[in-house]
């Protein structure tokens, strides 16, 4: 634990000394903020909640996670830190987990930054709390998804292009696993497994969580895309590490 | 003297390559192992399976008795490793960096701080303590690589080229490092840097093509030489290659070549094996009147021994 929270640390503190972080926070915040206003329409729609804010998060995601997870692994193979990380006494899974975790601190934090639209809905009306708080939880779970996904294509390269042209694609790709284009091709496949891959779309699990509808399986879904991701990241470095 | 390291007919290809093939050997507390071998012969990738970052194909190795497949943490543990391309972080500043090792490590407080400084001091470093990793020259970078790999004092140090890219005088330094730390840790440290084996090794193995070739302290090796106890010898009042089938002709020769020494012309005699050659050189030339100029006799060439035995057909 100690040392998950040792290679966290230095990886957040890394992020802010290459100011990644600072520019991080400010795109996020920009474009949430352009979305929302501009395109939504925000108070024209005169609606007291945030959902014309939560819609736009799969798409800022996007192209934002993938920011962030592209030099998790890239960059350590690229200066061979990698060999000094894992021949000092630290588990893959141990350091998977502490790159994720301060990825998703990173994240969140430009998720609290976002208050003030939580200040400015309430002057506007009176809103649900709960359906914020669940729709910011929701939104913290799917960026840790997309992150998740990150992470794993982060460790097949050494090229940080690469990495996050990788991870946008495959993030893409599950993000609208339900839409008639992709299901089209899938045709011939059985019924069972075009459910399936419906089933895992990001947009169609966070269409329920961003309207304040909690739904158990819809947050046990993203849980399970970060782990399965996380997993499949240590396999490919516990395998392939030195190559 | 207790086995501190050992591999036991290690192998490891990758693809066609077989960059190390039925590798076996030992070394014990207080010797410091020179690990030669021309580029490619498999040293890194020794290293890299000793210190538990990649698993071989078949064989094993232990570090304290620790197995690097079924207990890699203890193995890790219980080394400090420098490999050969000297990486750290960076962004992180030297301290930064040696205190993140050291937290790795299970170091924390005061602890943490004393093995820091303590590191700093050995590897020369309180110069560069705050400045960034990349901004550092490229001696400062592999020191710093080296300070962390004696950040929790291990028993057992790998070093993969610990001099390559020093000026001499930080290559002094570093040898002299780790002569004063080899009485009571056991030490490999590779390296196609001849003199770098007689400064600090106790024994050296020579690798070529990922195989064992030789194993024996450097003297034994340099004893190889077939210029091990030969003389070179100059005089003056007498053509080289007068006396040097004269010379040539002595029971204690094998047969006398002319050389130069520094430019000037020179004759060397190679022994048969027994002692005396020199006194014999001396002895003959009182008899004939010659005046000895130079006398030198031979230890050995290593770099000498280091090609005959590695060299390749074609190379
Ligand atoms: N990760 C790798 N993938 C493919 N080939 C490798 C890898 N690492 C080393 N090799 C090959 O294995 C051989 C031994 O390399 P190495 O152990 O680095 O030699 P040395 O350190 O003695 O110069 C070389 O032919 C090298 O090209
Ligand atoms: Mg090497």
């Amino acid at each position: 634990m100690q040392r998950i929270l040792t290679i966290a640390g230095r990886e957040l503190r890394g992020y802010f000394t290459t100011p990644l972080a600072y520019i991080f926070i400010a795109a996020f915040l920009m474009l949430s903020g352009f979305f929302t206003f501009k395109i939504s329409m925000f108070f024209e729609a005169g609606q007291a909640d945030l959902s014309e804010f939560f819609v736009w998060h799969p798409w800022l995601y996007l192209f934002l996670a993938p920011a962030i997870s592209m030099r998790l692994w890239a960059e350590e193979r690229r200066s061979g830190t990698i060999e000094l990380l894992f021949t000092l006494p630290v588990g893959v899974g141990e350091a998977v987990i502490a790159k994720f975790l301060a990825g998703w601190a990173l994240l969140g934090a430009s998720l609290v930054l976002t208050f003030p639209m939580v200040i400015t809905v309430s002057i506007l009306g009176d809103p649900d709390m709960g359906q914020i708080a669940t729709g910011y939880l929701g939104s913290l779970l799917m960026a840790g998804g997309y992150l998740a996904i990150g992470c794993c294509m982060s460790a097949l390269t050494k090229n940080q292009v690469i990495s996050f042209v990788l991870t946008a694609m495959v993030c893409f790709l599950f993000m609208l696993s339900d839409m008639p284009v992709i299901l089209d091709f899938m045709e011939a496949g059985p019924r069972w497994f075009t459910d399936a891959v419906a089933s895992v779309s990001f947009l169609a699990n966070f269409d329920s969580i961003r309207r304040g509808v909690v739904e158990i399986k819809n947050l046990v879904f993203f849980l399970s895309v970060i782990i399965v991701w996380l997993y499949a990241c240590t396999v490919i470095l516990d395998a392939r590490k030195s190559a | 003297m207790s086995v501190m390291v050992e591999t036991l007919n290690l192998t490891k290809s990758f693809g066609p390559i077989t960059a190390v093939d039925q590798l076996s050997f030992s070394v014990k507390r207080g010797e410091v192992l020179g690990f030669l071998g021309p580029n490619g012969a498999g040293k890194s990738t020794t290293m890299r399976i000793i210190t538990a970052f990649m698993a071989p194909d078949s064989g094993t190795a232990t570090v304290c008795g620790h197995d690097v497949l079924k207990n890699p943490m203890a193995v890790r543990q219980t080394l400090g490793y420098l490999p050969e391309t000297a990486p750290a972080y960076g962004e992180m500043s030297v301290e930064g960096f040696l205190s993140f090792v050291g937290a790795i490590r299970g170091m924390d407080g005061a602890e943490l701080t004393n093995a820091i400084d303590r590191v700093v001091e050995l590897c020369r470093l309180s110069s560069v303590r705050g400045q960034s990793f990349e901004t550092l020259s490229k001696g400062f970078k592999r020191r710093t690589c080296l300070a962390q790999a004696l950040i929790h004092d291990p028993p057992v140090l790998i070093l993969d080229e610990p001099t390559d890219g020093l000026d001499p005088n930080q290559k002094h330094e570093v040898r002299r490092l780790i002569a004063d730390m080899a009485s009571d840790k056991c030490i490999i440290l590779s390296t196609h840097i001849l003199e770098e084996v007689d400064a600090v090794c106790s024994r050296a193995i020579i690798i070529d093509n990922g195989k064992l070739i030789s194993d024996c302290t450097p003297e034994e090796l340099r004893s190889q030489s077939v210029r091990h106890g030969a003389v070179t010898v100059a005089f003056e009042g007498v053509e080289v290659s007068v006396a040097a089938p004269t010379l040539g002709a002595l029971a204690l020769a094998e047969k006398a070549k002319v050389t130069e020494v520094d430019g000037a012309p020179a004759v060397i005699v190679y022994p048969t094996g027994e002692k005396g050659l020199a006194a014999g050189i001396t002895e003959l030339a009182m008899d004939k009147g010659w005046k000895i100029t130079e006398l030198h006799v031979e230890r050995g060439q290593l770099d000498e021994v280091f090609r005959t035995l590695t060299a390749r057909g074609g190379e």
